[in-house]
């Protein structure tokens, strides 16, 4: 491996990249992100790499295995190009017929191609699938091009080229410029301009100055920055580096969660690689510009995805947050002016330098420019990672890409913004996601979770889930978070199990207040907000709770309760079997019934009884039928005639 | 933030480990390891956290007396390796099972069910997260998002991913542990 020493010699090299490579080859990309790995994709890769041997086709196929393609419902996910075939959910077991019918035969396999749910069509190229189709992948869309082990790949799709251009052709100051100009707002979380938190530092005073990667992803059901830096590590540290340059820093830092154990090689290799190339260390591409990487693994704390909380964990300390009258830009890690961005803010960069601030600024709202990758999960058709233009509404995220709730069921919510975010009904579907918007309506952006609830989800205790996970996050530095929000969990808890009383609900707002108002950093101020904002837009369902000790979701333990429906029960046994705390009596024609002293309402009967009987019921709120007199209990069943 | 707590008072501890010598190491982690961590990063203070990220990977917990040679070594006050070892989730100060169950109670698998799912491997473990039972058979911890929301609810065992459970499907699984 050679090192690349001017931004003439990146291009030849890119020239040589694409003139050895044949764009007819068969090339078999395969989804590897850490998603499809849970869903098996290992073991497809072996099989791939088998098969390819055992049908002699080493020389003609390749297969590369990219990071995340997004659409984590369907996965593993392959897609066969020059033809663009798109397979999903394969299992080893189908790849022999893949690379027989399909690579050799070129005959498409009707089985494992997307079927769309409303018009039953099959679909064979990725770019008809309604959930690609209505995206804008701006960031995203190369991961599916890219093995991240593979820093050639990334060279030859361009990249590096807006790492060239900043160095050769634009001063610091122009390059500054751009980014503000292209109006591009944090994605992690606070929405702040990354133009102006540039400027801050590199007009701070000082020589030593870092720029951070914030890849403490830790919003729970959220993990498109897991998939970016996994899936192409580069195009982080290609914005990385040009923002160095910007600011006048030589030292960068990832922070990533030790949880994340792929991205962490990944970015391993990926500096390694760039090193090698002469993309990081002493003067990049011939420029005198220096700067090199350092992988710092985060412990595992919610807090410190706030920046001076990370700053603090970075020097080695416990992850405490601190005040800011001095912003980190100015003063952060070890007192130094530090900038820290998050990892898809990052991978905005090298797009922006590339085309400019003006192309970037055609997509989006008025205040909120570019695209935003979301992390669209929970009771949804299509869970899965998607990429739109800010601006795009709500619905259209949940209808046309989701594919609305699974099962018939009927939408109730979205939570945005993840633990310091909100809910927002189906009368504001119609919003447009930007940053200002979705605060507007009681919720926030965040970094882009987006979790998709229905009817049978209970909104008072997504907001004490919220702040459960909130109290035990909380790093206890200051009192009206440590305190207070364990206060509030107290009382929602309470309401949860049916001991809720009045003036529960005003307490809980004068807490929230104090909180809100009074905490040390962000996570304190905003964690009011989940219960904010389920009780702007579900007072009815906290009412009823409090009141009627009824959860209308059906899915609080303490509120509900189930039994068999005597005209439906076929005495099957199998309810009995399943459960757990042998609280169903009844045999073989012995119609069952619960024993509610025992049931500890586990739900194993309501799952498991056959769908055609639907014999368990569910209720809240009101008394459970008495149980059928003993001799009306046994089933007695027509013989079959023979 | 929650501290490493278990089941596990040291005296029960010292009993279970003689059943189980073969396969947890509780004793004290070799020392020359230890050193050989610090070294890598060049006995600086500020490493001390991926100091004992290293340390819990490999051994799994965090035993005292590698703490006190880590205190010792980077001239890092016993007190703030403390204060670091209770603060973040990946510590451990106590030995861990021979199977390490991980729920996801992320808000995507919260709204598909984890708390039932939660409910059946604490009852079948008789365990709450945080704890290791005293046959150092499982260990429990939540967590808050594998990555693969949509197989949830998810339970990861050993690293490998059950997607999909309900409570008789998890009750199911954790059978097939010994």
């Amino acid at each position: 491996m050679s090192r690349i020493n001017s931004p003439a010699e990146l291009e030849a090299f890119k020239r040589n990249l694409l003139s050895e490579r044949d764009p007819n080859k068969t090339c078999i990309t395969l989804c590897s992100g850490s998603a499809c790995h849970a869903s098996g994709s290992r073991e497809v890769a072996a099989s791939i790499q088998e098969e390819i041997q055992k049908q002699g086709l080493s020389a003609e196929v390749e297969l590369r295995r990219t990071g995340c393609h997004g659409f984590c419902e369907r996965g593993p996910i392959i897609v066969i190009r020059p033809e663009d075939i798109c397979y999903f959910q394969i299992k080893p077991d189908d790849v022999p017929e893949i690379i027989s019918e399909t690579i050799k035969e070129k005959k498409i396999i009707e089985r494992l191609l997307y079927t769309d749910p409303e018009t039953k069509e099959k679909i064979v190229h990725e770019s008809e699938i309604p959930f690609y189709k209505n995206q804008g992948r701006l960031v995203f869309g190369s991961n599916v091009e890219i093995d991240p082990k593979s820093i050639d790949d990334y060279l030859a799709l361009g990249g590096y080229s807006a790492l060239a251009k900043a160095l050769s052709q634009m001063t610091p100051e122009q390059v500054l410029e751009e980014i503000t100009k292209s109006n591009l707002r944090g994605r992690g979380g606070g929405g702040f301009p990354t133009g102006r938190k540039w400027a801050e530092s590199r007009n701070a005073p000082g020589d030593i100055k870092y720029v951070i990667v914030n890849a403490d992803e830790g919003d729970p059901g959220a993990y498109m920055d897991r998939s970016l830096l996994e899936g192409n590590p580069h195009s982080v540290f290609e914005g990385l580096i040009i923002g160095a340059y910007a600011i006048g820093s030589h030292q960068g830092y990832i922070y990533v969660r030790q949880e994340y154990p792929l991205a962490v090689e990944n970015v391993n290799i990926a500096i390694q690689q760039a090193e090698e190339y002469g993309l990081l260390g002493k003067n990049i591409l011939g420029s005198g510009f220096d700067f090199t990487i350092e992988v710092h693994q985060g412990a595992g704390a919610f807090v410190c995805g706030e920046s001076s909380a990370l700053m603090t964990a970075l020097e080695g300390k416990a992850g405490e947050p601190r005040p800011k009258y001095i912003h980190t830009a100015v003063k952060g890690v070890w007192d130094r002016p530090s900038v820290l961005n998050n990892v898809e803010t990052w991978a905005n960069v090298p797009l922006i330098i590339n085309k400019g601030a003006d192309w970037f600024t055609q997509y989006g709202t008025e205040k909120s420019k570019g695209t935003k990758i979301f992390s669209l999960v929970g009771k949804i058709a299509n869970t899965g990672l998607v990429e739109v233009p800010m601006g795009v509404t709500l619905r259209d995220i949940i209808h046309k890409i989701g594919g609305g709730i699974p099962g018939g069921k009927k939408f109730k919510a979205v939570q945005t913004g993840g633990p310091s975010g909100g809910c927002l009904p189906e009368e504001l579907l119609d919003l447009e996601v930007g940053f200002d918007e979705l605060t507007k309506a009681g919720s926030m952006m965040g970094s882009g979770g987006m979790i998709i609830m229905d009817e049978d989800t209970c909104m008072v205790d997504v907001a004490r889930y919220f702040l459960n996970f909130l109290t035990d996050e909380s790093c206890g530095k200051c009192v009206p978070c440590r305190e207070g929000i364990r206060q509030m969990l107290k009382t929602l808890t309470h309401i949860t199990q049916g001991k809720g009383k009045d003036g529960d609900i005003e307490l809980l707002e004068q807490l929230a207040e104090v909180a809100g108002e009074a905490s040390l950093c962000a996570l304190g101020r905003s964690a009011p907000n989940p219960f904010l904002s389920t009780l702007k837009y579900f007072r009815d369902e906290y009412e009823a709770h409090i009141k009627e000790k009824r959860c209308p979701a059906l899915s609080c333990k303490e509120l509900i309760s189930y039994y068999i429906d005597a005209e439906k029960c076929q005495a099957c046994t199998i309810c009995g079997r399943k459960c757990p705390s042998d609280a169903i009596k009844g045999d073989k024609n012995l119609i069952h019934i619960v024993d509610q002293e025992k049931c500890t309402k586990c739900g194993t009967c309501f799952e498991v009884c056959p769908s055609r009987y639907q014999a368990v019921k569910k209720i809240s709120g009101e008394p459970v039928p008495p149980p059928i007199p003993e001799e009306a209990r046994t089933i007695v069943r027509k013989k079959k005639e023979k | 933030m929650r501290a490493g707590s278990a089941l596990l008072s040291p005296e029960v501890k010292e009993q279970a480990v003689d059943q189980n010598k073969e396969e947890i190491r509780t004793e004290a982690m070799d020392k020359d390891r230890i050193d050989q961590i610090i070294g890598k990063h060049h006995g600086e203070p500020s490493s001390l956290i991926q100091i004992l990220l290293e340390i819990q990977a490999e051994n799994h917990w965090l035993p005292k007396e590698a703490l006190e040679q880590v205190s010792e070594r980077l001239q890092v006050p016993m007190t703030r390796i403390q204060h670091i070892a209770t603060f973040y989730k990946a510590f451990s100060l106590v030995p861990k099972g021979r199977h390490q169950i991980h729920v996801c109670v992320g808000t995507a698998c919260h709204v598909r069910g984890a708390s039932r799912v939660l409910d059946t491997v604490e009852g079948f473990t008789g365990i709450k997260p945080g704890e290791t039972d005293l046959d150092l058979k499982f260990s429990l911890e939540t967590v808050n998002c594998l990555g693969c929301c949509a197989l949830g609810p998810v339970m990861e065992i050993d690293g490998k991913t059950h997607g999909k459970m309900g409570s008789a499907q998890t009750a199911d699984v954790l059978k097939n542990y010994d």
